[in-house]
């Protein structure tokens, strides 16, 4: 009986979790069919799903018409830059907020998280003035520092969260093994933390590449990513669905192909210590 | 070399005050035992002395130089924690070799020390393994090599055989023991076991919030106990606590018998009571006796073969001269 039951469960528990996985990727595969067909079929009333004339015309408009290459490369080196900053200035301070406690370590965590309530565009204004000032209006730097700086709480958080779930007593079995604080990191704590640290850095990456206010707003053409690619296709000679659609899909393809090689890992490094 | 000295050492968490001022000597080549129940600061005691801990005020000295604000990793000690706390991701073989490898020893050294220990533990089986793979024994057995390795000025044991089963815990016991009668070398261990500090120990330290009861070797404490606390959790069973008029004869506000010290009978002496329950391990038997009007249960301890039951009346004669006396504070007279 017992088992007949599960049986059951296990068909409903399926179906329910494609709906709802096809329901979430249904705006992406709209966009990618919509980047094959041509503007008139993009909005066409009723809508076509599949049987339209394939058209890679698109793909060729945007790429004569931007270099979908210099936007590339900023993408990654922004979201990479960004990503590894962050993970080098918050592996100490998870490690000291996991293993040192002080009475105020919880206050500081939800201080920090409380920075990501705030409306971004609250502090837009002296962030730009900040920007002109130093000169880093539109660079690779000012915008690595920016991404690096906003996503920082998060990264702090989920190491601290990877970090607590190690057992205190073997960083003390290393420090009585002779490792001093570098070594102890390095050696013991890091490549135990591995899983954790790689979805972070993960996340991060994928954080830092989909940040589209302050790329928009801090950049114009040097350092602009690939969100201010997708942006230069919604004006203003008015909008071009198809065209917009297809520079999107180029956009969101390579944290796609990433995402897919990455899933195992990101799968199991957000669920890290909520399964032993 | 492992001479280690405490000199009026505190410690205080927050507004508790764990250790009081504490002075202790321990000898080179001792196997000294810490020994008490939990919340005693058996362990932050060898806490404060592996350096995982601040004192909060006084001096440990390692072989008549400063310790005090030494780093745990200059302190030339090796730690066997409760947890075995061995490396998850290094293979046996890098768990023992890590603190040589810490200590920047050359590789041709490092190998020949590791092989070593590890047919000195029988872990030689096992070396490429991970310590996921591995039995709790064999993990503590990888955790002793990790220490030995070093060959540390002292070895201090976190309670380490308590997470073991009751069989292994024996064997281990021995192995501990062998260990040190052969590296020579000052080893202190905590544990609240007292049979393990009988057993083991050159020198017993116990402890009692924090505060030192009595120092002295296992027999010394077995036979004069210096208060009812010492008493009390030296000896298994329980020694027994009379007060009242039978401790008064003897000018005592307690008395204290060994239950191996009174001997039954179904007729004669001076103390009788009803048999409760009787545990009979084979070789002796331990009666639980009621009604007696002295301690209830009264416990003694009779030979295997003696057959007293459940209800049973049954007499019983103090040995004389192994009762002991305190006063009212608890304290030893005589």
């Amino acid at each position: 009986m017992a088992r007949a039951v599960t049986t059951q469960r296990k068909t409903i528990n399926t179906v329910a979790a494609w709906v709802i996985g096809l329901l979430i990727f249904f705006p992406i595969l709209w966009t990618i069919l919509t980047s094959f067909k041509t503007e008139a079929q993009a909005i066409s009333d009723p809508p076509i799903f599949l049987f339209f004339d394939w058209t890679l015309e698109n793909y060729s408009v945007v790429q004569e018409r931007s270099d979908y290459m210099r936007f590339l490369w900023n993408s990654v080196i922004l979201a990479g830059g960004s990503t590894l900053l962050g993970i080098i200035i918050a592996v100490p301070a998870a490690w000291s907020m996991a293993f040192v406690p002080s009475r105020r370590t919880k206050d500081i965590l939800l201080w920090m998280l409380s920075t990501k309530m705030l409306p971004a565009v609250g502090v837009l204004y002296p962030i730009y003035l900040l920007f002109i000032q130093f000169g880093l209006l539109d660079t690779q730097l000012g915008l690595t520092l920016v991404l690096m700086l906003i996503n920082l709480p998060i990264i702090v958080w989920m190491l601290y969260t990877y970090f607590k779930e190690i057992p205190g007593e073997i960083l003390e079995a290393s420090r009585m093994d002779g490792a001093g604080l570098r070594e102890e990191i390095l050696y013991v704590l890091t490549p135990m933390a591995l899983p954790g640290i790689a979805s972070t850095v993960l996340l991060n990456f994928i954080l830092a590449w989909n940040e589209a206010f302050w790329t928009l707003n801090l950049t114009a053409a040097q350092a602009a990513p690939l969100t201010a690619f997708i942006a230069s296709y919604s004006s203003p000679e008015g909008l071009f669905f198809a065209k917009l659609s297809a520079a999107s899909t180029m956009a969101i393809a390579p944290i796609l192909i990433l995402g897919w090689f990455s899933q195992k890992q990101l799968v199991r490094g957000l669920t890290f210590g909520a399964v032993k | 070399m492992g001479q280690i000295t405490l000199n009026q050492v505190t410690k205080t968490f927050g507004d508790v005050n764990v250790i009081p001022p504490l002075d202790l000597e321990i000898n080179d080549g001792e196997f000294v035992v810490f020994v008490g129940p939990s919340g005693c600061g058996k362990s932050t005691l060898l806490r404060l002395i592996a350096g995982l801990e601040d004192v909060t005020s006084g001096m440990i000295q390692i072989d008549g130089s400063d310790a005090t604000t030494v780093p745990p990793a200059k302190r030339g000690l090796a730690m066997v924690f409760q947890s075995y706390a061995l490396y998850p991701h290094m293979s046996v073989r890098k768990n023992i070799a890590f603190p040589l490898k810490m200590a920047k020893m050359d590789q041709a050294e490092i190998d020949r020390r590791v092989n070593n220990a590890a047919s000195v533990l029988n872990l030689a089986d096992y070396i490429d393994r991970r310590p996921g793979q591995l039995s709790g024994g064999q993990r503590q057995r990888v955790a002793i090599g990790r220490a030995i390795v070093r060959e540390p000025a002292a070895f201090l044991f976190d309670e380490p055989l308590s997470n073991l089963d009751a069989a292994l815990r024996v064997g281990m016991r021995l192995e501990i023991s062998e260990l040190h009668k052969r590296l020579d070398t000052t080893m202190i261990y905590v544990t609240h076991d007292q049979v393990e500090a009988m057993t083991m120990a050159d020198k017993i330290v116990v402890l009692h919030g924090g505060v030192i009861e009595q120092v002295g070797s296992p027999l010394e404490l077995y036979q004069s106990p210096r208060n009812t606390f010492v008493a009390g959790f030296i000896g298994s069973p329980k020694m027994n606590f009379i007060e009242g008029a039978e401790a008064q004869k003897y000018g005592a506000h307690t008395i204290g018998i060994r239950p191996e010290h009174i001997e039954v009978s179904d007729s004669v002496g001076p103390w009788q009571g009803v048999v409760g329950v009787a545990e009979h391990l084979g070789s002796d038997t331990f009666f639980h006796i009621h009604d007696s009007g002295l301690a209830d249960p009264l416990t003694v301890r009779a030979d295997g073969e003696v057959g007293f039951s459940h209800g049973d009346r049954i007499y019983m004669t103090p040995r004389e001269d192994r009762i002991h006396k305190f006063d009212a504070q608890g304290m030893r007279i005589g």
